[in-house]
């Protein structure tokens, strides 16, 4: 028995949507579709409590609802806000949000260390996505970013602080997936750091998810480092048997060989939900099985986020149009030369190839001459072989 | 003499002690409260128009009026004792030396909001103060004003002094209770409301020292005879805690009719700039709100004299005004330095900063860098622009009210005092022997005359 549930409308972008009572600002943005759901990097759909930090999703309220139209004076983070009847929102419509996002990104990127190049992360980075949507080309920070020393935290992750946004994503899923967390934030503002304080293993069967939670390549892979690049990798979903975890992963391969297991994503680049849970994945199936037999191969993984990974994934080879007809105007070329035979009009009759040093205009002339020496002599010759016999 | 009501009985000898308290009238709004009605002391709050002294300014019956009363659930109270804002000194002022008052408050406040178990969140640097108000409750109790079934009303009242260690932060009420619990005293995202949802989940009603001392004087005299003094909607007195380049530093009980010139000047409060100098700037709420240049502390946009109450200093917004703020009065004379002042604003956000956002983690150390450069002769004339539009986008766009306490400082000092600003980034030698002294202000309003 369904019960009838409270629908609400929502206009987001002029886009008008109904979603049930208690959904968040961002979620029926979701709900419309990429073009107007506002960016996150700490949200995490499937992570009770996360939200709220980044200040990436804020949004303005053009009209809280239709009792209360008044619009809301701040802008509101998006993935925290509850939507009310008849609320009016502006995403990619309202300059204010967008300037204040493009403040968060530079903000974001002041202490990233942009070592894009090296980064195992490079490719399926959300601040990389974030700063080529929002972000300026340059940066105004001419100060020295915070560097910390890398850390192996534990034989299969490593936390590398340095490029670290603090959305304290990877603490919510020690709280919620994992018996204990072991490690936590030191110190604060700008100085805060993810640490286990005395240096520990984080010794957990489900650890590894907090690889496919990091927005950014803080915390990597450890059997996955520097081996590849997601973009020459090919996702392929597959299964195993697994007694502690559902088994249902994305394998990435390279040929035959796979490179790194990890749980499969949605669009929104979140561990998709396989019967209504997330489909977090074990240690074992992480890091353990990356051999083919291991698995069961489903097919090819659909991806579709406008990420450099999809650009040469199982999408039709695209030829880049003729240039010729928008160059001429839509004119049909008169008169089109081949070069080749404009180089034989000036080919010399001797082979330069031969001679000692570089053709001068004497070679030429010599040659003229000596073509006429040559010919008088044949001449003579001619005339002596004419004689000899 | 203005009228007193929280500082009447501070210079009383002995006045620490629960009998001389006593002996002076104290404990009486407690003995008149649990004769009333729970909802007739909101009420009476409510009339006397008592607004937040914490900062906000947030009236206080409203808050209590909006606390959930779901059954079976406990309800809180808690007292923000951590004044942590710089310039703001009253509270501890209260607590050091007529802690009964506050004891008071708190019960009143306590059987107002059906609170059992109210709590005290003393910042750590006060630990001789958490002294004195422990000492204080411990009497209380020995005279059966805390503990089981008070002065056989049948209400329990505990309170319990939990003392911070020592952040800015916790002073924002979700990251005191965060911290009340035991936590990372990180801001909560609102909503859900400490009112719906506070200390360990359960309503909770945050309020100032100085909030729940008013109460005393509130029940004691009635809610109309308070709303009474003051003017508008700033009710009853208020404490101020000057200091700065002015005779007289220290706290003073104003009722909110006077004016800015005369709180400054007169005998009674301030006493006038140190050695004869001249006014150049004032903070008039605690460091986090936006500076002032005299001409525009001393007259609003419109001319008329300002006056020391949460309308007028906050009238013209903050293009032209400030804000009451906690009541840190920081009084700066001609050779102050406005860049260097900032300077250390921005530090101490820096420091304080939780760094749980994002835009108040990185920009709070960014405005800092570049400040010191400015300071230090390194600034180049961009970097004016670049602070601004910092603190631009610090502001409003953060969980709580920090991000808008790091940039209204910067950003009313580079509004006001651009011209001291791009003289320090052009003569980078001289701005470290002398100061740039009173000058013409950037402000387009002219200069006040004397």
């Amino acid at each position: 028995m369904a019960e009838e549930q409270e629908l609400f409308k929502v206009t987001i972008d002029g886009i008008t949507v109904e979603v049930p009572k208690g959904t968040t600002i961002l979620n029926a943005a979701r709900k419309i579709g990429p073009q107007v759901a506002p960016p996150t990097m700490c949200y995490y759909s499937s992570l009770e409590g996360s939200g709220g930090k980044c200040r990436t999703c804020l949004v303005e309220v053009a009209a809280g609802s239709t009792k209360d139209p008044r619009p809301m004076p701040k802008l509101v983070a998006s993935c925290r806000t509850e939507v009310m009847d008849g609320m009016i929102v502006k995403n990619v419509t309202s300059e204010k949000a967008l300037d204040a996002r493009k403040g968060i990104v530079e903000y974001l990127l002041i202490n990233h260390p942009l070592d894009c190049p090296i980064c195992d992360q490079a490719g399926e980075c959300y601040l990389q996505d974030l700063s080529y949507d929002h972000g300026t080309e340059g940066t105004r920070y001419e100060f020295k970013r915070r560097t910390f020393v890398r850390e192996d935290i534990g034989p299969y992750i490593q936390l590398h602080m340095t490029r670290c946004i603090l959305c304290y994503r990877c603490l919510m899923v020690a709280d919620q997936l994992t018996n204990s967390r072991s490690q936590g934030i030191l110190l604060r503002g700008d100085s805060s750091e993810i640490s286990t304080y005395i240096s520990k293993a984080i010794e957990n069967d489900f650890s590894g998810n907090m690889i496919d939670v990091c927005p950014v390549g803080a915390l990597t892979d450890r059997t996955y480092r520097f081996k590849n690049r997601v973009w020459f990798l090919k996702p392929v979903d597959a299964h195993r048997d697994c007694d502690k975890c559902c088994g249902k992963v994305t394998l990435w391969n390279r040929g035959e060989e796979v490179f790194r297991v990890t749980s499969r994503k949605d669009p929104w680049g979140e561990v998709q939900k396989i019967d209504g849970k997330p489909a977090w994945i074990c240690n074992t199936c992480r890091f353990e099985k990356k051999n083919t037999a291991d698995w069961i191969i489903e097919g090819p993984t659909k991806v579709n986020r406008h990420s450099v990974i999809s650009t040469n994934h199982y999408l039709k080879k695209v030829v880049p149009p003729d240039p010729l007809n928008k160059v001429l105007n839509g004119r049909s070329p008169i008169l089109m030369m081949d070069i080749n035979e404009v180089s034989q009009v000036n080919e010399p009759d001797i082979d330069l190839s031969i001679l000692p040093g570089p053709a001068t205009s004497n070679t030429f002339i010599e040659h003229d001459e000596k073509r006429e020496i040559k010919e008088t002599a044949a001449e003579r010759l001619s005339i002596n072989d004419h004689k000899k016999p | 003499m203005s009228k007193k009501l929280l500082l009447k009985n501070i210079n009383v000898p002995g006045i620490k002690n629960f009998d001389v308290y006593r002996r002076e009238g104290g404990y009486q709004s407690v003995e008149k409260a649990l004769k009333m009605q729970t909802g007739d002391i909101v009420e009476e709050v409510k009339k006397s128009g008592l607004r937040g002294r914490g900062g906000a300014g947030f009236p206080t019956g409203m808050k209590w009026s909006f606390l959930a009363k779901p059954e079976g659930v406990a309800r809180y109270l808690v007292c923000n004792a951590d004044e942590s804002e710089p310039g703001t000194f009253k509270d501890r002022y209260l607590m050091e030396y007529i802690p009964h008052l506050l004891i008071e408050g708190m019960i009143v406040s306590s059987y107002a909001l059906g609170s059992s178990v109210s709590y005290i969140y003393i910042r750590g640097e006060y630990d001789w103060v958490a002294d004195i108000v422990q000492e204080a409750i411990n009497e209380a109790r020995q005279k059966g004003f805390i503990g089981k079934n008070i002065l056989g009303s049948g209400f329990d009242c505990e309170i319990y002094i939990y003392r911070g260690a020592g952040a800015y932060i916790c002073g924002e009420e979700t990251a005191l209770l965060e911290s009340l619990e035991g936590k990372r005293g990180l801001p909560r995202i609102k909503p859900p409301f400490p009112a719906i949802k506070g200390a360990w989940g359960c309503p909770t009603v945050v309020n100032n020292v100085e909030t729940i001392c008013a109460v005393v004087p509130i029940i004691n005299e009635g809610g109309e005879a308070y709303s009474k003094i003051g003017i508008g909607r700033s009710t009853g007195t208020k404490l101020i805690s000057a200091c700065g380049n002015i005779n007289k530093p220290g706290v003073y009980e104003i009722d909110m009719t006077i004016t800015v010139e005369e709180f400054i000047y007169s005998d009674e409060y301030c006493g006038g700039i140190e050695n004869g100098k001249r006014l150049k700037a004032c903070i008039p709420g605690g460091s986090s709100v936006p500076i002032l240049p005299a001409n525009l502390l001393l007259r609003t946009a419109k001319g008329e004299p300002r006056l020391m109450n949460y309308e007028s200093l906050a009238d013209g917004g903050f293009i032209t005004g400030s804000s009451m703020g906690s009541g840190g009065f920081i009084v700066l004379d001609e050779d102050q330095c406005i860049v260097k002042h900032t300077y250390t604003i921005s530090r101490f956000y820096h420091h304080e900063s939780c760094g749980q956002c994002s835009p108040c983690r990185e920009g709070t150390g960014w405005m800092e860098k570049i400040f010191y450069n400015i300071e230090n002769g390194r600034g180049k004339m961009k970097d004016i622009d670049l602070l601004w539009d910092v603190q631009r986008r610090i502001e409003g766009n953060t969980i709580c009210p920090f991000g808008d306490a790091a940039a209204w400082p910067v950003a009313a000092a580079i509004r006001h005092f651009r011209d001291e600003f791009e003289w320090h980034i052009l003569n980078p030698e001289e701005c470290l022997v002398r100061n740039y002294g009173l000058a013409n202000y950037a402000d387009p309003l002219e200069a006040v005359a004397s």
